[in-house]
């Protein structure tokens, strides 16, 4: 009995030591997205591309696809814009939703750096990205072809992140079709 | 003059804080802004508030909320709004479920847990007290007595 009492304080220890140890390894900046299975935001918003043509949500139904949230003013999106230049040239379909940023500086970014995206949404004032929970650029999101959004991922895309995005998305389009 | 110029160098950095300036319809209003920005939490700078943090995010969020309270939203409609978008983590104070029932109530749990141990301590103490008055009536054997009369006798050799 005595001696069973003496372990309670090491039971609290292993229990506490545990949840420490397995704390270190959780990045606090992973949000889980509270868009998930959800429908994606209603919007109408002018293409960067077209800026007489109007977007919604109908434009990004179809197909399994990527939508990728990016900005000039954003270092990461730099770094992560050839991979998605591959992917594009690999047939994968991504959106862009160009995140407050200005219009002339992006498309002179797309001209230079080239445009993966099938179609950009100018979303200058941030509101579809309000709506759509974005903290901080980029910020990638798997829709299937309903257009509901199924993943998101924070940070740049690269062949580690892509391998995960890749099985996300055969995945939705092995369910929906 | 170059000391004055050194001071003034010191101050200007307060002029960056931005302070956003809202009109409100009523100090009632303002004082729902102020509250609900003090307890909606930045998304992207994890520890501040969306009053306090300088983060465009945190920026975009406090016109938002201007904007529902303004047009008259109810705390629990804006709260919502920024849950659906942003998940529980913008919440200050989480909402009770299944999930942050042991976070509200855990505290009160090992409280209780404390509580509990501390009158199991003194309740076998004093169960040791009253078991002592009997612990006199032992008779010492006669080895023990020896060996305590010799003790005693130690000191006043």
């Amino acid at each position: 009995m005595r001696k069973a009492l003496f372990l309670i304080p090491l039971g609290i220890f292993l229990g506490l030591g545990f949840f420490l140890w397995k704390g270190l390894y959780l990045d606090p900046r992973e949000l889980p997205s509270a868009m998930i299975d959800r429908p994606m935001p209603a919007f109408d918003l002018p293409s960067l591309t077209e800026p007489d043509r109007q977007l919604s949500v109908a434009d990004l139904k179809g197909e399994v696809a990527l939508i990728n949230v990016w900005a000039t003013w954003c270092p990461t999106c730099k770094e992560e814009h050839s991979f998605l230049n591959q992917l594009a040239q690999q047939g994968v379909v991504i959106y862009g939703i160009n995140y407050k940023d200005e219009p002339v500086k992006a498309t002179s970014w797309l001209q230079r750096y080239l445009n993966p995206y099938r179609e950009v949404i100018l979303d200058k004032e941030g509101r579809l990205g309000l709506d759509l929970g974005v903290y901080g650029a980029p910020e990638t999101y798997v829709i299937d072809a309903q257009g509901t959004i199924r993943y998101r991922h924070v940070g740049a895309v690269d062949a580690k992140v892509w391998k995960q995005l890749q099985a996300i998305m055969q995945e939705v389009e092995g369910a929906t079709s | 003059m170059r000391f004055l110029a050194l001071l003034s160098l010191l101050f200007s950095t307060i002029s960056f804080a931005a302070i956003d300036t809202y009109e409100f319809k009523s100090s009632v209003d303002e004082k729902r802004f102020h509250d609900l920005a003090a307890e909606l939490r930045c998304p992207k700078c994890q520890n501040q508030n969306i009053a306090d943090s300088d983060s465009p995010i945190a920026k975009d969020l406090r016109r938002e909320l201007y904007r529902m309270v303004d047009s008259g939203a109810q705390d629990t409609e804006v709260i919502d709004f920024m849950v659906t978008r942003y998940g529980d983590f913008v919440l200050y104070r989480p909402k009770v479920n299944s999930q942050t029932w042991f976070l509200w109530y855990g505290p009160y749990l090992l409280l209780g847990v404390g509580l509990l141990v501390i009158l199991l301590i003194v309740y076998l103490r004093k169960a040791n007290r009253r078991a002592q008055p009997g612990a006199k009536d032992i008779e010492l054997t006669e080895q023990e007595r020896a060996r305590l009369d010799a003790l005693l006798n130690k000191d006043t050799k």
